[in-house]
Parts: C-alpha cells; structure tokens; sequence
C-alpha cells in the first residue's frame, strides 16, 4: 500500500509540486540581501579587524616592548625591535605586522599587559602593490590615534566580560 | 519621397527583391529574439535570486537593467582560446552547428494568423528535424575539445536527447492526431474557440511529456547532467572561452525560447486569446481593451514567457537528477504514458463516439 502511496506521489507529480510550492512562496518573500557599501551588517565589539597600536591619555605610547605578542603570534607577522630610551624605559624602535601573513586570530591583543596592540573594527583597507600591508610602527599608531575613540567604546562594551 | 523609394525598389531585380525581403523578415525575427535571450539570462538570474531569498544583479544600470549587455560586451573582449591539442575545426564549427538550428527553426512558427516566415506543410517536422540537429553541435565540442571532462558531457548529452527524442515525437504526434496536420498554423487555428477548445486540456498527459522532455532536450536543470558544473565542471564547453562559448550560452537560451513557443502554439493555443468567443461581443468592440482581450502576438508572447517562467522556476526548484534516473524516466516512463496516451486518443477516436473530445 504505502509502496503504491509512494509511486503516485512521484508518477503524479505530487513531489516536485510541493518543492514548486515551496520555492515560490520564497519568491515572495522579504529579501534578505544586504547591499554592502551602502549598508552593512552590525559589527560585535570583539571583531578582529586592522591591527592599531594605542596611546595613553597622556600621549605616551603603551607599548613596553616586552614582545609576547611576537612570541604568540601562530603566523610570525609581527618583528620587533627595542631599545632602552633616555628616561630609563624600554620601548619599541620597529614594531612591524606583515597583514599579508596575519591571521587575525586576535592573540596578540589578548597576550597585551598593557592593551597596546589591539585590532580594530576596520576591515576596509588595502594594499596597491607588495609591501603595502606591511604595517610599520609610525602606521599602527596612527590607526590607533584615528580610531581611539572606536576602540576605547568598544573595549568599554566588552569589559565585564574580559 | 515615396514614390522616389518605391521607383529605387522596382529597378531592383525581382530575385534581390525575394532576398531582400526575406532578409528583412530574417531580421525582424532574429533581432526581438537575441534581445529575448539576453533579459532571459537577466529574468533568470532575477528569478533565481528572488526565490533563494536574494535581490540578484541590480547593480549595472537601473536596478540591473544593463547587465546583460555588461555581460555581452565582456563576452565580446574575451580571447577565444583553443586548446593545443584539439581539432581546430570542428572546435570552432560546434557552435556554430548548435546555435544555426536553434535560430533556423523559428523560421516556420506563426506568429499570427499571417505573420509566419515560411508557411510550409510539414513544419512540425521540419521543426522536429532542426531540433535533433541541435545535439551535434554538443557532441562534436566534447569531441573536438580533446578533453574528458567534455566528452563525459557530451556523451551524456547524446545519450539523454535520444531518450527524449523518442518520448517528445510520440507527445507530437498525440497532437498531429488531434489537428490532423503537420502545419503548425493549422494546428493553432484548429484551436479555435476559447481556452477549453486548446490542446493542454484532451492531451494534458502529453503536454506534461513535451515539456519535461522538452526541458531535458535544452539541457536545463534538472536534467543538465551534460553541463554538470558539480561533477564535470561545466561539461560540453569546459574549453570554450569567450564570444564562441557564448554561442552555447545564446544556442541554449534560443532553445529554451523555441520550446516554449513549440509548447505555447500546440498546447496552449499559439497566439489565439483564451476569452475567444465567451466573451460579449460589445466588449471586443472597445478600441484598446478588445485588442488587448481578442487574438494576436501579444497572447503569443505572454503565454511564451508564462512557459519561460517554468523553466526558471524549474531551475531554482530541483536538484540535477542521477544519470541513470534520467534514463529511467525517459525510456520507463515517459515514453510508456506517451504510448497509453496515444493509443487512447486512437481508440477513442475511431472505435468511440467521444472521438469528438480530442478533436
């Protein structure tokens, strides 16, 4: 009985109406398609983008140069370069991160003591030719100085889960 | 002015004249019908999109309008590249050879009454023969290709249009029975009368065969198991590259148009309106409603994309059937039902007195 159910459902074809059925109730249906440069999708606060380097409120750079960034990174896109400054502290003199190997796994922030390198919500940017991605020190800080104000908000949403 | 025209016209000799006109005619039909193709790759693309929840191409001019002539244009300036190895010739007549049929045939449909290229007796067959021919243009580029993936294609192809071949000219001839001509004009005119008076109604099985088949023959989903992307990368023109596989592309759209026309004129009535004589006759006196209501291209054309719709709907619906199921339906059951189907018309025909039923 069910074998004959079975035969007429198909040889009728009662099957391929109900997939007909289905698919042109989605023909009405909402679109979901967002239309990218002009809208986007919302972005969490842990969203690893372009990396910055961070400043304190006073001007002063955060980062001690104490290189465990380096030694977490999976990818090996970061060198550092450190040498002791006049006033007695230790602070980079390179701090490159090749893009074009990075990962974005965001382990460098979190191995940060003092929240220096952090990465961004920014993940429209490019290069034009080799070597472009390669991000030097005097340009990771001067994304975190454009993006300060982003970060800090951001980090501020996330705190009480860190 | 027109008498200096009509003078020019008459110095012409009479053979430049026939060709001249027949020239013209050829135009008329070919030019609507590349235009056609290309917003049917663009109302396909549009379809699929909406029914997977998506917007489709909207960017290229207003809301998507220009993209195919984006894709044509980029099509145009591609490299035709032909592979080392492959046989030069045949590599470049296979789209040729299945893109001429699939533009010939619509040398004998009606379009109405009296606008109809070639009004010839046994248009049905002619339309029959041009429609088989299409398959060598597919075998020869998956021969010609000297590659496996287009041979694999392109034997698939073969194997699967001579199933369906069988099953689409027994559906035919379920019509030839009911119009008693090979003239495709006739067997609209022999329509007449209104919606319950078209031939989906007596031979509705059959209608049902000429369609699926008529989907397998054009190699769309779901039987476009000669294309494959998934399994053999695109089949039959793995190695074509630029204006040459859009040649395919235009041979397969072209296709798809015709049997839709082929379904629309011995099915569903060609260009006859379906209010045909039920109707008040004071309402068919209006000067642009009646037009719009009574018979002419307009019916043709609706009913024409109305079939097209089918095919996209089909396409964003099914997943590509197994090979050997594909034989399986065309040679277990759809030539069987076609079989059934015509040997009842037959006896009902002559040994009944509901012959009349599909007339």
């Amino acid at each position: 009985m069910n074998a004959i159910k079975r035969y007429l459902n198909s040889f009728l074809l009662i099957e391929l109406l109900k997939g007909m059925k289905l698919t042109g109730r989605q023909l009405f249906a909402r679109k979901i398609t967002i239309q990218y440069p002009e809208e986007k999708t919302p972005i969490s606060p842990r969203f690893r983008g372009l990396h910055a380097l961070r400043r304190y409120p006073n001007g002063e750079e955060r980062c001690i140069a104490c290189k465990l960034c380096e030694a977490v990174c999976p990818a090996l896109a970061i060198t550092i370069e450190s040498e002791l400054r006049a006033d007695g502290t230790r602070r980079t003199t390179r701090y490159d991160i090749d893009l074009t190997k990075c990962i974005y796994c965001g382990f460098c922030e979190e191995s940060c003591p003092v929240d220096s390198i952090v990465e961004t919500q920014v993940f429209e940017y490019h290069g034009e030719q080799r070597g472009d991605l390669v991000y030097t020190k005097q340009m990771l800080l001067a994304v975190g100085d454009k993006h300060e104000k982003q970060i800090a908000a951001m980090r501020a949403t996330d705190a009480k889960y860190r | 002015m027109t008498a200096f025209w009509l003078n020019l016209w008459s110095g012409v000799p009479p053979w430049w004249q026939v060709l001249l006109l027949n020239l013209g005619k050829i135009t008329l039909i070919l030019a609507p019908l590349m235009a056609a193709v290309a917003y049917l790759t663009f109302a396909e693309r549009k379809l699929i999109g909406y029914m997977q929840v998506r917007i489709g191409p909207n960017r290229v001019g207003p809301r998507g309008w220009l993209q195919p002539i984006a894709d044509a244009v980029k099509l145009l300036f591609k490299e035709i590249i032909i592979p080392t190895r492959s046989n030069k010739f045949l590599f470049i007549l296979a789209p040729i050879l299945s893109i001429a049929p699939a533009l010939a045939a619509w040398a004998v449909i009606p379009f109405t009454d009296t606008l109809v290229l070639a009004n010839i007796d046994a248009s049905l067959l002619y339309i029959l023969a041009l429609t088989s021919m299409g398959v060598y243009g597919v075998i020869i580029a998956g021969w010609a290709s000297n590659s496996k993936y287009a041979f694999l294609g392109s034997m698939r192809s073969a194997a699967q249009i001579v199933a369906y071949e069988i099953a689409m000219g027994f559906a035919l001839v379920g019509v030839l029975m009911a119009a008693n001509s090979l003239n495709l004009r006739e067997i609209v005119l022999h329509q007449q009368g209104g919606i319950h008076q078209w031939y989906f109604l007596p031979l509705f099985p059959l209608f049902l065969v000429y369609f699926i088949s008529g989907v397998a023959e054009t190699n769309r989903s779901p039987f476009d198991v000669a294309e494959g992307e998934s399994e053999i990368v695109a089949g039959f023109h793995v190695e074509y590259s630029g204006m040459a596989f859009a040649v395919f592309f235009l041979a397969e759209y072209a296709n798809m148009i015709l049997i839709a026309a082929l379904a629309v004129l011995m099915f569903l009535g060609g260009w006859l309106s379906p209010f045909e004589g039920l109707l008040p006759t004071n309402l068919m006196a209006l000067p642009v409603l009646g037009t719009l209501l009574g018979s002419g291209v307009h019916w043709l054309l609706a009913k024409i994309s109305f079939m097209l719709f089918f095919f996209l709907w089909f396409r964003a619906t099914f997943p590509r059937y197994r090979y050997d199921q594909i034989m399986r339906l065309g040679w277990k059951v759809l030539i069987p039902v076609t079989l059934v189907w015509i040997a009842v018309m037959g006896v009902a025909m002559f040994l009944t007195p509901w012959g009349h039923l599909f007339h």
